[in-house]
């Protein structure tokens, strides 16, 4: 009897899961696969790709080029977008850091009414567009735009300051989008945090750099880890932004993987360097499961 | 922890300025923008008068309507649909843990690790491949996608939150299973669905990537749209469009987190 209600129930669990493992299943993780498949495809001769035909060239082609003469060089162009992408997500992963913790810290120390408003300002920001939001950057950054027009009339410029299609108007773009993402999961660490413990600290005479990096900051750090993966990955599969406020010098790996499906017509090239990138995401996140073993993000040891 | 009554902030007063830079930071640039949508110069960014005037001309543009109804016909199927899809698996997820828990966890939670770009370019290659013709239809299948992690995540709060012994309490009252859901369960979950429906539908209706990849010409969306217009240059009928994005954005987002709060 109890035997035939539990096989009943998991019956029941498994039928109202399906329509959404299904669905994701087959129109997410499919996709992926047949991605990581594309991109051991010959490039087809006008664009597209050669369905059965293997070849790894998609690979061979990020680091060399065939010369005109048959002759194969060393090209070193993809790999210096792919080191612009990182260094670029690293520096704004620690702008956020640097902008997000006093944030969240400012935030865990308020009373509670005020914490839950101030979580919902954090993140607006993420449920508006995320062009709209890059947009307001050009006003903000163009020559004889805001900035440039009020520097000008203070008398501090005399030039313009030239600051966008540059890789610094992209890291100023990528900080702005991706913040939220940094203040959430530590101030969720934060927040349990037993902040008599901190007080205890100061009692045995600790000062505040001394309690705030031996108590505070690992006592956060699942929620800090959490934060920097949450600003770094998606700053690394950027496209807008680089798009929209970077210039031809600042393009990111985002932009070349866009490019092999506009202007270039290498598909199986795009698909080998969309599934690096994932690739280099899941590692990420798998290093950081192994460490934070059955934790959600953010989440604190109980 | 009982309120901070020995509130520790006023040894780490520094905090409180970064936060107000922090806030100042992530609000001036849309401040911004909305200011000078309002601004009745045909030079986007020199304020020289309060004018709606530039409402007006986008509200009156065929292009921009045409991409607005085709954002918002993909929104409304999308979040219909993977709002239903999220409530169902919430509803089988919610009770004891089970086998293959983690399988299910770690799916609904896919469309929110893999990176866009990466996500878009998956997406179109199978399209192509299966000979989906790019229109409304692959953009809905795409954004039905993840809209289910974005429903899914409030419904499942709620249920969380809910008591477990109403359910017993109906049982005990003689309801079968089928009423203690509809007059039990699911009329507490309303609000939780609601506001997952909502996010759900604020996800499709700003989305730009995987819309610029799935698109095809016939079923371009608003922010496809709008990026066109940014890459022609700044112009006040950008400021205007991009301002009315935001609004909405940001009205539909209260709207969900009042719902959300309503009635805990």
């Amino acid at each position: 009897m109890i035997q035939a209600l539990r096989k009943d129930a998991r019956l029941r669990r498994w039928t109202l899961l399906a329509p959404a493992m299904l669905f994701i299943g087959f129109f997410m993780l499919a996709p992926i696969g047949l991605m990581a498949y594309v991109s051991v495809l010959e490039r087809g001769e006008f664009g597209g790709v050669e369905w059965g035909v293997f070849s790894i060239d998609a690979y061979w082609s990020f680091f060399f080029e065939r010369e005109l003469d048959g002759s194969v060089a060393v090209n070193t162009d993809y790999l210096q977008i792919f080191l612009r992408s990182f260094w670029l997500s690293l520096v704004t992963t620690l702008l956020a850091l640097l902008a997000g913790f006093p944030t969240a810290l400012y935030m865990a120390l308020q009373p509670e009414r005020y914490r839950n408003v101030l979580v919902f300002l954090v993140t607006i920001p993420f449920w508006t567009n995320l062009l709209v939001r890059n947009y307001a950057w050009i006003l903000l950054l163009r020559n004889n735009g805001l900035i440039d027009a009020s520097l000008n009339k203070l008398g501090i410029t005399s030039e313009p300051i030239n600051v966008l299609y540059t890789p610094f108007a992209t890291g100023i773009g990528l900080t702005y989008s991706f913040l939220p993402f940094m203040v959430l999961p530590i101030y969720a660490s934060l927040e349990k945090l037993d902040f008599r413990l901190v007080e205890a600290a100061f009692d045995l005479g600790a000062d505040r750099l001394r309690a705030l990096f031996r108590i505070i900051v690992p006592l956060s750090a699942p929620g800090i880890i959490a934060g920097c993966i949450l600003v770094f990955v998606p700053c690394l599969g950027a496209y807008v932004t680089p798009e929209l406020l970077g210039g031809s010098k600042s393009m990111m790996i985002g932009n070349l993987i866009q490019a092999q499906f506009g202007a270039s017509r290498n598909w199986p090239f795009g698909a080998a360097l969309a599934f690096t990138l994932l690739a280099i995401v899941l590692l990420a996140m798998m290093v950081y499961a192994m460490r934070f073993r059955g934790q959600a993000p953010g989440e604190t040891r109980q | 922890m009982s309120g901070h009554r020995g509130n520790p902030l006023w040894r780490f007063r520094g905090v409180a300025p970064s936060a107000g830079l922090f806030f100042a930071y992530l609000y001036l640039p849309t401040a911004v923008l909305i200011a000078l949508s309002f601004n009745e110069n045909r030079i986007a960014t020199i304020w020289t008068g309060f004018s709606p005037h530039w409402y007006g001309v986008v509200l009156s543009n065929d292009d921009i309507l045409r991409a607005a109804r085709n954002s918002l016909v993909i929104a409304i199927a999308a979040s219909l649909a993977g709002t239903t899809l999220a409530t169902f698996a919430a509803l089988a997820t919610n009770s004891e843990r089970f086998r293959g828990q983690s399988l299910v966890n770690g799916l609904l939670a896919l469309p929110l690790l893999v990176p866009e770009i990466v996500t878009a370019v998956a997406t179109l290659l199978f399209f192509v491949l299966i000979g989906l013709k790019l229109g409304i239809m692959t953009v809905i299948i795409a954004h039905t996608v993840f809209c289910i992690p974005f429903a899914y995540l409030p419904i499942r709060a709620r249920l969380q939150g809910m008591d477990p012994a109403l359910g017993h309490a109906a049982a005990d009252l003689y309801a079968n299973e089928w009423q203690a859901f509809t007059r039990v369960t699911l009329p507490l979950l309303w609000p939780g669905i609601l506001s997952g429906g909502v996010l759900a539908f604020i996800i499709s209706l700003d989305d730009f990537v995987i819309t610029y990849f799935v698109a095809g010409a016939g079923a371009t969306t608003l922010p496809v749209y709008i990026f066109g217009m940014i890459r022609i240059g700044v112009t006040p009928e950008v400021n205007a469009v991009s301002a009315l994005m935001l609004m909405v954005s940001i009205v539909m987002v209260s709207i969900s987190w009042l719902i959300g709060r309503a009635r805990r």
